[in-house]
């Protein structure tokens, strides 16, 4: 589903270059589940960002669901990512301006450029208060984000995640502005559209408790592969 | 000091990668202040030139006039004048029909200045070729306007036909003193003869308007005066207007300040509508530092010292912004007199006026600071435990605060501080502040509504319906902390401007070409002073070119001798409310004979005569008493009603009248309408001339009948409604050069006061951005997302300017110019495009960032 080979990312922080990774290979099969582990300043991010697509390697290669992501153009990338990926961030990230179920319906409506219509589009808002509801969130489906506590957001994050049924969902320490009940609430919640939906996880977390649930684990310190 | 020290030394830091930003929100109010320092700079420095070369304005120390020759009364008085010294010189205004023989088919309405041989006393006259304006006094020649060659096709070398005079055309002329001094035909283009030719063109008959003036020049100062107020009783008497000049200075500096006035009125709102983004630009960046507010007051700060903090970085803003903008006024101030040179009666040279850039500044300063204010107010409250919460926690409700009621009082006290300082009657200080607030609330109610509206429409169910990028752009408008109503109000006030303008100068040209455009049975094209002789010979030659009716109206010359029983005199001195407006009882009036209404007229009081009116009219103390109807806006002034007596003074004759009816007359058709109506048995015998109006299609057959109509009965006077309108376009565009200026500042404000917000919002906008790529939008999606975005600002602006400067436009045209309204649309829809487009390319252009940021940047934090 995804393999990264010898990936490097170099920076340039003042003047000087900053290797922040360097040479990380890693695979997941369909279905399968990887924690990205690690210290803060590891380079966890730098390493979603480049399995997503969001951004490009200094050098080493990215193999997404079978596309080379670095012979493909930012806007081809941004098409697979609306198309086979969900995202899920430690803020959460909703965009203020639109309700629940708007927020949910936007990776719908982005993936839905070739079918698009009213057809289209109703089935967009059925879907997106189907995921509330799954989420728990029935009824709360017309709340601004700003009306939304933090466990309450970011579970609309995660039907937002799910919304185009992605083949693969990249979450980036999605229980680190939460407290522990409700972490832990969206965990399972993880786990279990993993697992009823057959969605390939990433996470990056620098909790072991968390991943300790997922198949596989990588290390990383200082931008390589430690165990 | 310390303390100070580290106030300003934190001051300046903390505008730290920020201060292109901040100077780009103060730069709103920069064009306020530069546009204020142009104005009041370049008025002054008018004054000044206008006071310097005021006698240039008259040509002479006094000037009197009358619309009648000169009564051997008035003779005498010129007479012992020059015998006493004082240079006297005639000067004789009238209208013709001028031609060129050897150029076929063409005429042109002019205004005839004939000019004594020492006209003017006083200023130089530019005539091209150089220095011929001499020829006047040996030559039979005629110096003309240039806009005459151009209409005849003639050139310098030709013999201009005036009456039955024939004139040289020696020279071409550009600017003569002496212009300030009434003109009586504002659609002649102007020629000047030799006033001792006068006779010869034969123009002068029965009905003609003329204007018979005296020029003086006198060897002492002060001594105008004293000749003015030792004349009183025979300027009274013979109805002569007296001009001094001061009289002339005062009507063209009355003008100039009304229009200076009117500018620094609409430079004053521009100001506090970048006040407003100022105000709004400030609230996003401290929403931006609320963090480091925390974290200051974690440290041990104090609320007051933060907010001096702030405050300070405001003032020091609002000052940089000001001074600034007053540079800028003062570049503009330099480069006006080169391009309005065409436009000016006098050579203004450019001074600096300190007084008016100091003001500028200080105004501009004050605006900023104190709209700052109430964003900066919210710094205070702060609570250093936001340092240690998560940004996700709501905001804990912050308290009422009293001291935003103040700084809303300051504001508005600043506001008529600002405007009662520039007049000196308070009333007119205060209605100019009343009026700049009033429209300031309703351009920001406006745009509250027009949001609101907005909002509405484009939630819930109605928003499900439509394409997600639009949905997307146009919530951004109200994203959090959004700047929506700042950009709204500005940019509308702009369009307002723009449209209003377009809209009134639109509604009048179209009521004044409706005879050319509306209706193919209305008259385009009027024959004044047509003698009773003449009248068969001038219809005849009309005939064949006449589309439709013509219609021919007497008109007979007159004054008031009395009104119910009381003579002018009386009347005029008279203390109690019964005191007719000087107007009504001075004037001649041009009144007609006829015994049906007409279209243009509807009764509104009391009844038509029967007949010829003859009827009707009853003999009392040995005299007929005829029924008459008045127009009510003259029987309003006159301060008469039904069954009034009016003695009229036709040519020596009296004709007793009693008020039988009144009449609302439609004064803006192209149609001759009448204060003073007559029954036919009133008047018929009365020495009349007349007024023939008739319709011809074709502009060159209207042209030839003008010139076969000059040739043969050189005194009856064309008005063709196409030159007319042409010359009421030709005055207001002077007038839109002003305004389109003030509006193009303002929408440059609007455009600023948009770059900040753009600037205000640009990581929320990059987060956003990012975010929506990181979900798998592409390039095109996101540029379609922000150009919805501005495209439906743009729409907003817009609407609320356009829908403002509609209310404005109806309530001028409706009140003040009293004809009906129409609303153009396809010119509104083109202003309505062009800001569309400008709020698009200026959005788009300032959110280039957003779209070349990567989508990693969603992972970082920002």
């Amino acid at each position: 589903m995804l393999r990264a080979d010898r990936l490097t990312k170099v920076y340039q922080s003042g003047g000087r270059p900053l290797t922040v990774l360097n040479e990380v290979s890693l695979s997941v099969e369909p279905g399968g589940f990887l924690a990205v582990v690690g210290p803060s300043g590891c380079g966890k991010t730098t390493l979603l960002g480049l399995l997503a697509g969001l951004d490009t390697p200094t050098s080493g290669s990215v193999i997404l669901d079978g596309n080379d992501l670095g012979r493909m153009s930012e806007d081809e990338r941004a098409r697979l990512r609306a198309e086979e990926v969900g995202f899920v961030f430690q803020t959460f990230q909703l965009i203020p301006t639109l309700t629940a179920q708007e927020n949910v319906q936007v990776p719908i409506e982005l993936g839905a450029q070739r079918h698009r219509g009213t057809e289209a589009r109703d089935g967009a808002a059925a879907r997106a208060l189907e995921l509330l509801e799954r989420v728990g969130l029935a009824g709360r489906e017309h709340h601004y984000p700003s009306q939304l506590s933090g466990g309450e957001q970011q579970r609309v994050a995660i039907a937002r995640a799910f919304a185009n049924e992605p083949k693969i969902l990249f979450a980036d320490e999605p229980t680190g502005n939460l407290d522990r009940a409700n972490g832990q609430r969206i965990v399972e919640l993880l786990g279990q559209l993993n697992r009823e939906m057959g969605t390939t996880l990433v996470l990056v977390t620098h909790d072991q408790e968390l991943a300790a649930q997922a198949g596989s684990i990588l290390r990383l310190r200082d931008g390589r592969v430690v165990a | 000091m310390t303390r100070l020290r580290f106030l300003v030394a934190m001051a300046w830091r903390e505008t730290r990668a920020s201060r292109r930003r901040l100077l780009l929100f103060a730069s709103a109010i920069s064009l306020g202040v530069a546009a204020l320092v142009a104005i009041g700079s370049f008025t002054a420095n008018l004054q000044t030139a206008l006071r310097r070369e005021t006698r240039t304005l008259l040509g002479a120390d006094l000037a009197w006039s009358s619309a009648r020759p000169f009564s051997d009364a008035v003779e005498a008085v010129l007479d012992s004048a020059r015998a006493a010294g004082i240079g006297v010189v005639r000067r004789t205004l009238f209208s013709s029909v001028g031609y060129v023989r050897r150029i076929e088919g063409r005429s042109r309405l002019v205004e005839v200045r004939a000019v004594g041989p020492e006209f003017p006393f006083y200023g130089e006259v530019v005539t091209s070729p150089a220095g011929l304006w001499d020829a006047l006094d040996t030559g039979r020649v005629a110096i003309v306007d240039t806009a005459l060659l151009v209409a005849l096709d003639a050139e310098i070398g030709d013999t201009l036909e005036l009456g039955r005079g024939r004139f040289r055309i020696a020279a071409t002329v550009s600017d003569v003193p002496g212009h300030m001094m009434g003109g009586i035909n504002a659609f002649g283009a102007q020629a000047y003869i030799p006033e001792r030719f006068v006779g010869e063109t034969g123009l002068i008959v029965f009905g003609s308007r003329v204007s018979y003036q005296a020029l003086f020049r006198f060897p002492g100062a002060n001594e105008a005066a004293r000749f003015e107020r030792s004349h009183t009783r025979l300027l009274d008497s013979e109805r002569l207007r007296s001009y001094t000049t001061d009289d002339a200075e005062s009507d063209i500096t009355e003008s100039l300040e009304q229009m200076s006035q009117f500018l620094q009125f609409v430079s004053l709102i521009a100001l506090l509508l970048g006040g407003i983004g100022v105000a709004s630009g400030v609230g996003a960046f401290l929403a931006g530092k609320l963090e480091t507010i925390a974290v200051l007051r974690c440290l041990g700060a104090r609320r007051a010292l933060v907010f001096a903090i702030y405050l300070t970085q405001a003032v020091a803003l609002g000052v940089v912004a000001a001074v600034a903008g007053a540079a800028a006024g003062v570049l503009v101030q330099l480069m006006l007199p080169r391009l309005l040179s065409d436009l000016l009666p006098v050579t203004v040279q450019v001074s600096l006026e300190p007084e008016v850039i100091l003001s500028g500044i200080g105004i501009g300063a004050v605006v900023a600071v104190l709209f700052a204010l109430r964003p900066l107010l919210e710094v205070r409250l702060v609570s250093p435990l936001e340092a240690i919460r998560k940004d996700y926690e709501a905001a804990p409700r912050r308290p009422r605060d009293p001291l935003r009621l103040v700084a809303g009082g300051l504001l508005l006290i600043g506001v008529f501080a600002i405007t009662m300082g520039r007049h000196d009657d308070p009333k007119i200080g205060l209605g100019y502040a009343g009026a700049i607030i009033g429209s300031v609330v309703a351009l920001t109610a406006a745009a509250r509504i027009a949001i609101w509206i907005a909002r509405r429409l484009t939630s819930g169910r109605v928003r499900a319906r439509w394409p997600y990028v639009v949905r997307q752009g146009i919530a951004n408008l109200h994203r959090p902390r959004n700047q929506t109503r700042a950009v709204v109000t500005s940019l509308g006030f702009g369009v307002s401007l723009l449209a209003a303008l377009y809209l009134i100068q639109a509604n009048f040209l179209r009521q004044i070409l409706r005879a050319t455009t509306e209706s193919a049975s209305r008259p385009n094209i009027v024959f004044v002073d047509i003698q009773r002789d003449q009248v068969a010979d001038v219809l005849s030659r009309a005939e064949s070119t006449a589309h439709g009716a013509m219609q021919v109206v007497p008109m007979v010359p007159m004054r008031i001798h009395s009104v119910n029983g009381r003579d002018v005199p009386t009347l005029l001195r008279d203390t109690t409310g019964r005191r007719p407006l000087r107007w009504t009882v001075r004037r001649e009036y041009r009144s007609t004979w006829r015994d049906t209404l007409v279209p243009t007229e509807r009764l509104v009081q009391g009844a038509w005569w029967e007949g010829d009116g003859s009827a009707e009219a009853v003999t009392s103390g040995g005299t007929r008493v005829y029924p008459v109807s008045l127009s009510t806006d003259v029987a309003t002034d006159l301060k008469v009603t039904l069954g009034d007596t009016i003695v009229w003074n036709v040519q020596g004759l009296h004709v007793a009248t009693r008020i039988t009816s009144l009449r609302e007359v439609d004064w803006a058709s192209f149609q001759p309408n009448f204060f003073a109506v007559f029954p036919t048995a009133a008047l018929a015998s009365a020495p009349t001339t007349w007024v023939l109006l008739m319709r011809i299609e074709d502009a060159r057959e209207r042209a030839l009948l003008q010139r076969r109509l000059a040739e043969a009965h050189p005194n009856v006077i064309a008005f063709d409604v196409a030159v007319i309108a042409r010359t009421i376009d030709r005055i207001f565009s002077r007038i839109a050069i002003a305004v389109r200026f003030m509006a193009a500042l303002s929408l440059t404000t609007g455009a600023l006061v948009l770059l900040g917000a753009v600037a205000a919002g640009r990581l929320q906008r990059i987060r956003e951005g990012a975010l929506l790529k990181a979900l798998g939008a592409t390039r095109r999606k996101l540029s379609r997302i922000l150009l919805s975005e501005y495209v439906a600002l743009g729409v907003l602006a817009s609407v609320v300017g356009i829908g403002l400067a509609t209310a404005t436009a109806w309530a001028f045209t409706k009140f003040v110019m009293e004809m009906p309204f129409s609303l153009p649309a396809g010119p509104l829809l083109a202003v309505f495009a062009s800001v569309v487009v400008l709020v698009a390319v200026v959005g788009l252009t300032a959110s280039r960032e957003v779209f070349r940021r990567t989508a990693m940047e969603v992972l970082r934090d920002m």
